[in-house]
């Protein structure tokens, strides 16, 4: 297990040493938006990223309700835990590649922005639940929540479109096809931050199992203690 | 007992305490009409602007003051173990959230019939477009706070600082419950652009999560 650990983690940082000179020197710059497209192998990895993970708190959310497995709930967890990380990347790069593209920060008509910054609160509100939960049926509850959460995404994206109707926002090229040279580096940039967000799940799972195996053993020697 | 007694029975005990206390109401109203001077304090709007911002000046009034009532709603099954002796009882889950649901509903409808005049004079409001569509924007959005509302205090029972958690779990859900409720609602006051996208979209809204919350409630219900 932590020799697995120790390949992953080198993996990922050849991985991501290789992305990171492809995106700054190899890739070709963008004609109009120039230097600051490269942020574009970023935000788009770190997006992807995120919604995987919250995909996959989605499903071990409903898994854990209905077959009630630790382990499953440890998995939620810890991919909201790591989900929220890598949002909070594409919220904070998102406005940085937009003032000098658009001349603005933040539109809230955009519909990929704004229904991620939604998924984030949503995601917040999960950690806030679990963290401010007291009783021993917090998996339950963040469970029921995650599900509630995941019901909301298509309504939010349908939400911001009708409100994209009636406030003009920045035309995005939606549509246009991407350089090959670009498209390649992304998919590096994409499977290098695929196995960051591998590495750091995998560790947290591990410190999340030990952490409440201390949890019951310190619970169970204070029982013991009681009854001496 | 069927369904219905039993989602009857809990709501009428709900009014009748409510009735002979009055807590959440007033507590309620007066929330609310704090906001509704303040906010007319804070902008001092002409007629013009008044239509534009009243939408989401009116909701979020709502908004905030509902939560002071949604807040209420468990709180009183605490005190000598309601609650625990309703899980132990052989009746279903759902009729119990339902009848709480409604009962929401019902302090909130109160509420939004005595606060609209009071908007109307203070921010001097006249809508442009076809009044009676306020109806069905009001019953859907009431719903749309109350039925998430209902279900989110449930679960935040057994929570440290029970009451901040409320709105800091139903704010995030809500956002495009309140962006179709605000924006329906300009659309009739400025009468610029139709409001039914709007409505249809609360009314997915409401009918996604009515069925989410019945189908999870009673899982809720026994965790807590």
């Amino acid at each position: 297990m932590k020799r697995g650990i120790s390949i992953l983690a080198v993996v990922t940082a050849l991985l991501l040493s290789f992305a990171l000179y492809e995106a700054l020197i190899g890739a070709p710059t963008e004609r109009t938006m120039g230097d600051v497209q490269r942020i574009f192998y970023y935000h788009v990895p770190s997006a992807w990223t995120a919604f995987l993970l919250f995909l996959i708190n989605f499903i071990a959310s409903i898994v854990y309700l209905i077959r009630r497995n630790p382990k499953t709930d440890i998995l939620a967890l810890v991919s909201a835990e790591v989900g929220v990380v890598f949002c909070t990347v594409v919220i904070v790069t998102g406005p940085i590649w937009a003032r000098p593209v658009w001349g603005i920060w933040w539109a809230a008509g955009d519909i990929r922005l704004t229904t991620t910054l939604v998924l984030w609160l949503i995601y917040i509100s999960y950690l806030v639940l679990r963290r401010f939960s007291t009783s021993g049926q917090t998996p339950v509850i963040a469970a029921v929540l995650a599900i509630f959460g995941a019901l909301d995404v298509p309504l939010v994206y349908f939400s911001i479109w009708f409100f994209r109707t009636q406030h003009p926002s920045p035309v995005i090229g939606g549509g246009g096809s991407l350089d090959p040279r670009m498209a390649h580096v992304l998919l590096i940039n994409w499977a290098a931050f695929l196995c960051l967000a591998w590495l750091v799940s995998w560790t947290r799972y591990r410190l999340e199992v030990v952490k409440r195996e201390v949890e019951e053993a310190q619970a169970l020697e204070s029982l013991l203690e009681g009854s001496r | 007992m069927s369904f219905f007694a039993i989602t009857r029975a809990t709501l009428e005990k709900d009014i009748r305490l409510e009735w002979r206390s009055k807590d959440a109401v007033n507590a309620m109203l007066f929330f609310a009409l704090l906001v509704v001077v303040i906010f007319s304090f804070a902008f001092d709007p002409t007629a013009e602007e008044s239509r534009r911002i009243a939408g989401g000046l009116i909701w979020v009034a709502f908004l905030f003051a509902a939560v002071v009532a949604l807040n209420q709603t468990w709180a009183r099954e605490l005190r000598n173990q309601v609650l625990d002796a309703y899980r132990v009882s052989p009746a279903p889950a759902n009729p119990l959230f339902l009848a709480k649901a409604l009962g929401n509903f019902i302090f909130v409808a109160i509420l939004e019939a005595l606060m609209t005049p009071l908007f109307i004079v203070f921010f001097k409001l006249r809508a442009l477009g076809e009044t009676w569509d306020l109806l069905p924007i009001a019953l859907l959005g009431t719903w749309a706070l109350v039925v998430n509302g209902t279900f989110f205090a449930a679960m935040s029972l057994r929570t440290r600082s029970r009451e901040i958690m409320l709105p800091l779990l139903l704010f995030p859900i809500s956002v495009p419950a309140l962006l179709g409720m605000v924006n329906a609602t300009s659309a009739v006051l400025s009468g610029e652009y139709s409001p039914r996208v709007w409505i249809a979209l609360l009314l997915a809204y409401d009918v996604v999560f009515t069925i989410a919350c019945l189908y999870l409630f009673e899982t809720v219900l026994e965790a807590e």
